[in-house]
């Protein structure tokens, strides 16, 4: 072994700053009653209480009608904690109100990599969420491995393998599985009650559909092993053959 | 360029060390310059299964701290020059381990040897992800029942996005599946997970299969590489897994039950 091992040892790098790419969950926010969205939120987090533990969640305020009004982040953020979330920053807004939310709340100020066009100022617009412009489908070819988690936000998943026990695939849309689905799948996690979840051969740990889910046990035994489509209807999980 | 090989699975128990010991051994005796590091620190046997524990002086983590030079830790086999063994620290743990350490140890090594056998704790905490951090080949050893398909499948998904190759997008590690203590007996009575239902939830390239056998503890116990002991089942077998990973076609033995027949045996059995 050469002396100069020992010259090496002395540097070592602590580390590296490098630029990585992230899925987050986005809370578009369409109100800015601070206690009507506090409310609401907690209502939907009840849902899946777990799934949104400790999950980081961007704040989108792209989508309100007024893009000069005053929001309480300092509010906002603290009903987010409560529900377990994470806030990590802003998105979509003008520069006062980027300033306000990092004086107040402490949030960074964030680029979404998608956006939705903007508003035009003068036009009020219906309160309903407005559809994506863009769709984008992830596809995954290799097998989805125990221990994995694979998510799509504003968008389908399509795994063309099979997707093993303890891995967890979700997606704000619908979910494809050409292969045996035996992890978790979770379609819709936005809240978007219309997505479904299609696979080869059912034999789930779990599936949800915008926070509605039914565990392993509960799925009857002619199900399984069959290609099926899975679909809420009237608040309750439809599994049918397909 | 060496090519480095890791002997995984995430449960433990199951035959890494048996498989590294018999893996280095077999290539070693092909001709090929092979070295096998221990990567278990403080839990090591290695040196054991290989019959050199009464010469050990220096180790991996000696060497990865500088302390002595990588001629002076590794240890050459008795039995075939071409084999040499890096055991792993005792009196140490897991965190003296490095990833530039051994990643530098590596370097080394790869400018003298062929085949790099980097035998992986149980587990998937940091000796494991480092084990098979810089691998080119993994070996996923599997017992054919429930728990340790899952631990491999989960070992799996970390080898797929934790090694060197999957942080830089290189080429994925080349991924093996070497079924360990398979009894055909129990899998024809439906008390054993067979070969094709271990394929459903893993669906690897099978390297082999080894067949439960008694002469793997008598390996161990003696010191002696289990690919040595050529009258055996699994030492045979593991011949053949050393044949299938140099390239050759080997049909799989071991697989289905031994009919025993009077014929069989007038007729060279």
């Amino acid at each position: 072994m050469p002396a100069s091992h020992s010259e090496s040892a002395e540097f070592v790098n602590a580390f590296e700053i490098k630029s990585g790419a992230v899925n987050l969950p986005v809370l578009k926010l369409l109100s800015v009653d601070m206690e009507y969205v506090s409310s609401q939120l907690w209502q939907k987090i009840r849902q899946a209480p777990e799934f949104f533990r400790n999950a980081p969640m961007a704040i989108d305020i792209h989508s309100l009608v007024d893009a000069d009004v005053d929001i309480d982040f300092v509010g906002l953020v603290r009903a987010m904690r409560d529900c377990g979330l994470i806030p990590v920053g802003l998105c979509g807004g003008a520069e006062r109100q980027n300033q306000a939310a990092q004086a107040a709340a402490g949030l960074s100020v964030i680029s979404l990599a998608r956006h939705e066009l903007p508003p035009p100022a003068s036009a009020p617009k219906p309160k309903a969420a407005p559809p994506p412009a863009e769709v984008h489908t992830k596809i995954v070819e290799q097998p989805v491995r125990s221990g994995q988690r694979i998510y799509v936000a504003g968008g389908d998943l399509v795994v063309m393998s099979q997707v093993s026990a303890g891995a967890e695939i979700m997606a704000d849309g619908n979910i494809h599985v050409y292969g045996t689905l035996r992890g978790r799948a979770l379609a819709g996690v936005q809240g978007n009650l219309g997505c479904r979840i299609f696979c080869h051969d059912l034999q789930a740990e779990l599936v949800s559909i915008g926070g509605h889910y039914k565990i392993s046990e509960n799925i009857d035994d002619s199900l399984r092993g069959v290609p099926v489509q899975i679909y809420l209807q009237d608040q309750s999980l439809i599994i049918q053959r397909i | 360029m060496a090519r480095i090989i890791v002997v995984t699975s995430g449960k433990g128990g199951v035959g890494k060390t048996t498989t590294s010991a018999a893996m280095a051994m077999g290539l070693a005796l092909k001709g090929h310059r092979t070295a096998v590091i221990d990567f278990d620190v403080g839990l090591r046997n290695l040196d054991l299964i290989m019959g050199c524990e009464r010469r050990v002086v220096y180790d991996f983590v000696n060497v990865i701290n500088g302390e002595s030079t990588l001629n002076q830790a590794l240890i050459k086999d008795k039995r075939c020059d071409k084999l040499f063994i890096l055991p792993a620290s005792q009196t140490r743990d897991k965190e003296s381990l490095t990833v530039e350490g051994v990643g530098k140890v590596l370097e080394d090594l790869s400018k003298d040897f062929e085949f790099i056998v980097c035998d992986s704790p149980a587990g998937i905490e940091r000796g494991a992800t480092l084990a098979m951090y810089y691998a080119d080949d993994a070996i996923v050893v599997t017992n054919p029942e429930v728990s340790s398909v899952r631990d491999s499948d989960r070992m799996l998904g970390i080898l797929a996005s934790k090694s060197r190759r999957a942080e830089q997008g290189e080429e994925p590690i080349k991924e093996y599946l070497l079924l360990t203590r398979y009894s055909p007996e129990r899998v024809k009575l439906g008390e054993m997970l067979s070969v094709e239902d271990v394929q459903d939830i893993l669906s690897l390239h099978l390297l082999g299969v080894i067949p439960e056998s008694k002469a793997v503890l008598n390996a161990s116990n003696s010191g002696v590489p289990v690919i040595l002991d050529e009258k055996s089942d699994a030492g045979q077998a593991f011949s053949d897994v050393v044949r299938r990973y140099l390239g050759e076609h080997v049909t799989h033995r071991f697989i289905d039950v031994e009919k025993k027949s009077i014929f069989g045996r007038l007729f060279g059995g």
